[in-house]
């Protein structure tokens, strides 16, 4: 691909990829689970810093790197489900976001994965197609899982707790099965940006970062997996295409105008760009009106 | 079939279920009446595992179920239609009858004579489909509830309130068909406010007031039993 666009261009659609991963994997707990997930990037940095330490110190091949730090996250996911996600709304949010914080203070710490320093000199291993194959992979995987009976399953979850448990569906068990997918594929995605950027450091998994997937998630639409995807990309290249507007008038009006089309989109669009639809069902509806 | 023993409950210091004990036999319809507040929800969720009794036990089939959770109550075949119907509003309505089916290992096309068995029962059901379920009226969500319930092939279906908030002329359809499904051998646990509607379709009933059981007798000698009448048929 670099033969087609420079490599600014490039990194912006493979970071794209990247967050197109996190918030269709997120949107599989906040979205389609009803449950309400604030650490996503304290899993991204895990899979992101094991995947570059196996791969600056082991030179084990990539596709294995990434896997490993995809299923490191998922064990994470599993070991902070298990006992929060008994836990109900606001609680599930805050313990989720002392996970991530915690995650984030530990990598600062760990001299062996340069702590505040951060992590240099990761092999560039990742790219275009290695990021945008586990892309589709994950949307691919995502929406099979939501067409089977388990996909119904965590929808029943997200629309009445009680009534769910009624029909024999063990939700604590599809509450952390729901969390631990989400958490390998946002492993995968930590990995995929670790072996891009070559450079990896705690700061770049705040609480922002979280904050961040969430708002790709609310804005696409809560339980549309197209939704997810246009709004990664849309908050991914927003703040990056209103750069040349900085150059103009010397002023840094970015955030400004990133915060008003943001609350704009929220106003006009209270459930997302999508709501629950996804393209097939815009296509079906299309296809009727116009028979 | 089902037997609760001397069952109390507790909402942190309050005590919901003081002392209830009453028996369910294979193919009976009960009643549980009584007034607001006096624990016959509470009972009910005691019973689905989703409430766990201070004390007391919950025998089904022979078998204590006190300990168990709720999914694994169902899987032994007994159903709970909760109150306020607790449909997935978002689903559509056929989601729904499948999410009903959820525990069942049975194949698709077994599966698929059971939903068209519950599509005679509540032709309704079946006329709305494809529609979304919040969408429906409060009978049809009704209806719908109960359908799905069924097709979880319960051997004992719990129902709570299925009267709530309804029109009477659909009250009167939703008891006859509690009737009906009853007659093709499905065990029945009722619990109703509309205590004479009730206890016209009920074999037994039990009254409950302020977590105990007060009295209890056949549905037809309740129904003309002047201490009922006055405190809950309106005199």
């Amino acid at each position: 691909m670099d033969f087609l666009f420079n490599e600014y261009i490039l990194s912006m659609i493979v970071y794209c990829g990247v967050n197109i991963i996190l918030a269709v994997s997120l949107n599989l707990v906040n979205g389609f689970t009803g449950q309400f997930s604030i650490g996503h990037a304290g899993f991204m940095a895990i899979g992101a810093y094991l995947s570059a330490y196996l791969g600056m110190n082991f030179h084990t091949p990539f596709i294995l790197n990434t896997i490993l730090g995809g299923l490191a996250s998922a064990a994470a996911g599993y070991a902070v489900g298990l006992p929060s996600l008994r836990l109900k709304g606001d609680y599930l949010a805050i313990v989720t976001l002392g996970f991530g914080e915690i995650i984030r203070v530990v990598l600062l710490n760990i001299d062996a994965v340069g702590g505040a320093r951060g992590m240099y000199g990761i092999p560039k291993d990742g790219g275009f197609f290695w990021t945008y194959g586990w892309a589709v992979a994950t949307i691919f995987i995502i929406s099979q899982l939501m067409r089977s009976t388990h996909g119904r399953a965590f929808l029943a979850v997200r629309e009445d707790e009680i009534a769910a448990e009624a029909m024999g569906i063990n939700t604590t068990k599809y509450k952390v099965r729901a969390f631990v997918i989400s958490s390998f594929f946002a492993g995968i995605a930590g990995a995929l940006f670790a072996h891009y950027l070559c450079y990896l450091n705690p700061s770049s998994f705040g609480f922002m970062k979280s904050i961040d997937v969430v708002v790709m998630v609310v804005l696409g639409g809560m339980g549309s997996i197209t939704g997810s995807v246009i709004a990664a990309c849309i908050i991914t290249l927003l703040p990056e295409a209103l750069r040349p507007l900085q150059e103009i008038t010397k002023i840094d009006f970015r955030m400004v105008i990133y915060s008003l089309t943001l609350i704009i989109l929220m106003l006009t669009r209270p459930k997302g760009l999508f709501g629950n639809l996804e393209l097939s069902d815009l296509w079906k509806k299309y296809v009727k009106r116009h028979s | 079939m089902l037997k609760v023993d001397k069952l109390k409950v507790c909402y942190g210091n309050i005590d919901a279920l003081k002392d209830i004990s009453f028996e369910v036999k294979k193919g009976e319809i009960i009643s549980l009446i009584g007034a607001n507040g006096a624990g016959k929800s509470t009972t009910l969720r005691a019973i689905s595992g989703l409430l766990r009794p201070k004390s007391g036990d919950i025998f089904f089939e022979n078998k204590s179920i006190k300990a168990l959770p709720p999914h694994e109550i169902v899987r032994l075949g007994l159903l709970q239609s909760p109150e306020g119907r607790g449909i997935f509003a978002n689903l559509t309505v056929l989601e729904n009858l499948e999410m009903g089916a959820y525990t069942r290992k049975d194949s698709k096309e077994l599966i698929k004579k059971d939903m068209e068995h519950v599509f005679a029962l509540f032709p309704r059901v079946k006329e709305r489909l494809k529609q979304v379920a919040g969408t429906l009226s409060g009978g049809e969500q009704q209806m719908l509830a109960m359908s799905r319930a069924l097709m979880g092939k319960p051997k004992l279906l719990l129902l709570d309130e299925p009267s709530l908030g309804l029109a009477p002329q659909i009250v009167e359809t939703i008891f006859n068909i509690i009737k009906k499904i009853n007659s093709e051998g499905v065990t029945i646990l009722l619990v109703e406010q509309n205590a004479a509607q009730a206890l016209k379709i009920s074999h037994r009933a039990y009254v409950i007031e302020t977590g105990n059981v007060v009295m209890t007798g056949l549905g037809s000698e309740l129904l003309v039993s002047p201490k009922v009448r006055e405190a809950y048929l309106g005199g």
